[in-house]
């Protein structure tokens, strides 16, 4: 199983790495050391984003399609800058995770509404298809998932912080990543679950369990309440495993995550984190 | 370092540092090991404090809060202050 | 070229009176901090005045109170764009703080709990300009505003106003502070839009 595993692995990083443009799947670090090969690229730059289409994820939530001529393609947990500009000349930008798998020129960013905020309900409620917004991306290198690694994942999201994480199943899905997937997905209540369809379905190697810290379903064996330590021994994988853990969410939310993750004998080097700060979408 | 800080949550972490920088920078820097200047903590400048709602960008230890970096953009210019980081290690693709 | 967002206006609604260029008007107190909030007690807190020859002038908690207080109303410019008109403060003038202060300083370089700082001329703090404040709206100040007190120097941008002020130091030279050192305006008249340095 474990030998398959890593065949498998390095097939695909033989593909990746004749298929893929630049950046990521060059890296030729051995599974299970956390250096990662930086390469210089040509600087970000602004690019159009036209919308296609929209979906709705949650009561607050929705998936906004963007065709993006000229996309470098993104790796699993990137995230992009979007721009808005007022006619006279006001700007503000905020950052969103790439919800989708690699697919070209498409883009997928799942937004989550702020009430009062600047940014989101006009993306939500204003923004029309066919109209266009600034994006800057793909950004970051850190808090990736490479389809070529062959390690246990354990993803732990809170609220929308499960975006990037979903991406990561999505490319893992597409790519044919052979790396087995926990999931970990803390919400307030049923609600506001996103990619409910999606992770019902679920795919082989991927285990996703479901935290509800104030309301859970009628059947749903887990007390109400934060993300514990026995939801990560349950949930998770044994720290002799040395999964890679990926943890995104509120701070507060990633904070606790992490802790609870070193306290179980995780290496913290190993640990991920991608923290939501206070900036009001 | 001042007695009585508390933490709270008013930040977010160095991975959002990655577009800003990117004007600056021809790698992406969230994955280079930054070492604070302070206490010595070694770590991915993905894991800096980042302070975003401010006049720039304040990112901070995340073991003793000492300023690691600072960023502002001004209309043409940008102004970035490492002082706080006493060594950078960035991985790179080999030499041709 | 950027693209223009259309029927995008940002959270900037028409104010009935004049902003100064570049700002629009908020109605809620927007809390920046570019680090963690320090929270003082009025039992430690100290504030203390150092001039250029190195004397010191330090006043308690109970000191300040017992100081003739000022109740200003004065509109907020914030370099990140926004203004608040008519705040309400509470505070003790600079001007009796420095009744006793002998100096030949020409600047002054702000320090707060938690390592921030300021720069300005000593005259801007002079002649009825700035507030050591400890209330605001009726209240208390809140730590995330700059309790137990703050400095509010109004007609400069509010970076200047230091939160959780501890003391200024009277200089000779002038000195960048906190955000001054990182290309933000030494001087940072909104009316101006001295936001960064050359404006």
């Amino acid at each position: 199983m474990h030998r398959k595993a890593k065949e498998g692995a390095d097939a695909e990083r033989r593909r990746l790495t004749t298929t893929r443009r630049g950046a990521a799947p060059g890296t030729t670090s051995p599974a299970g050391s956390e250096s990662q090969v930086l390469r210089a690229r040509a600087p970000l730059r602004w690019l159009v984003a036209e919308l296609v289409d929209r979906r709705a994820e949650s009561r607050t939530a929705q998936t906004l399609v963007f065709d993006v001529p000229g996309w470098p393609e993104h790796l699993a947990g990137q995230h992009v800058d979007v721009r808005l500009t007022a006619e006279d000349g006001y700007s503000t930008q905020r950052s969103y995770s790439v919800a989708s798998a690699p697919d070209g020129d498409r883009v997928e960013l799942t937004i989550q509404r702020v009430e009062d905020g600047e940014v989101s309900p006009y993306l939500m409620d204003v923004l029309e298809r066919g109209e266009q917004v600034e994006l800057r991306g793909p950004i970051g290198g850190w808090f990736v998932w490479r389809p070529e690694r062959a390690e246990p994942v354990l993803l732990v999201g809170g609220g929308s912080g499960v975006v990037p994480l979903m991406s990561m199943v999505r490319t893992r899905g597409a790519l044919g990543g052979s790396a087995p997937f926990r999931l970990l997905y803390s919400v307030r209540e049923p609600d506001d679950q996103l990619y409910v369809p999606e992770l019902l379905r679920g795919e082989p190697g991927l285990d996703t369990e479901y935290l509800y810290t104030r309301a859970a379903p009628p059947e749903h064996p887990r007390p109400v309440g934060r993300l514990r330590a026995e939801d990560l021994v349950r949930g998770g994988w044994p720290a002799d495993q040395r999964p890679i853990c990926y943890v995104c969410g509120p701070t507060g939310f990633v904070e606790n995550a992490a802790t609870l993750l070193t306290g179980l004998g995780h290496d913290p080097g190993r640990i991920r984190t991608e923290r939501f700060g206070p900036s009001g979408g | 370092m001042d007695a009585n800080l508390t933490r709270d949550d008013a930040y977010s972490d160095g991975n959002m540092l990655g577009g800003p920088l990117s004007e600056i920078f021809a790698v992406d820097l969230t994955g280079a090991v930054g070492r604070c200047a302070g206490c010595g903590l070694q770590g991915p400048v993905a894991q800096l404090r980042v302070y975003d709602r401010a006049p720039g960008l304040v990112a901070r230890c995340p073991r003793c809060e000492q300023v690691v970096l600072r960023l502002v953009r001004g209309k043409d210019t940008a102004w970035l202050d490492l002082h706080g980081a006493s060594a950078l290690t960035i991985p790179l693709a080999p030499a041709p | 070229m950027a693209i223009i967002s259309r029927g995008f206006h940002g959270r900037r609604p028409d104010p009935g009176r004049k902003l100064p260029p570049g700002q629009y008007e908020v109605h809620d107190f927007p809390v920046l901090s570019a680090g963690p909030t320090p929270h003082v007690t009025h039992d430690e807190w100290e504030f203390t005045l150092t001039t250029e020859t190195g004397a010191r002038h330090t006043w308690d908690w109970a000191q300040l109170m017992a100081m003739p207080a000022e109740t200003p109303t004065v509109d907020l410019h914030c370099v990140t764009k926004w203004s608040k008109f008519g705040t309400h403060w509470e505070g003790v003038s600079l001007d009796s703080l420095m009744e006793d202060v002998e100096t030949a300083a020409d600047f002054a370089l702000v320090h707060s709990y938690g390592g921030y700082s300021t720069n300005l001329p000593l005259e801007d703090l002079l002649d009825g300009k700035a507030w050591i404040a400890h209330r605001y709206d009726g209240e208390e100040l809140a730590p995330e505003h700059g309790g137990p007190a703050r400095l509010l120097v109004p007609h400069l941008y509010l970076w200047k106003s230091a939160k959780w002020v501890r003391g200024i130091e009277l200089l000779l030279d002038d000195e960048p502070g906190f955000w001054e050192g990182l290309g933000y305006h030494s001087y940072g008249d909104p009316w101006r839009e001295q936001r960064y340095q050359g404006d």
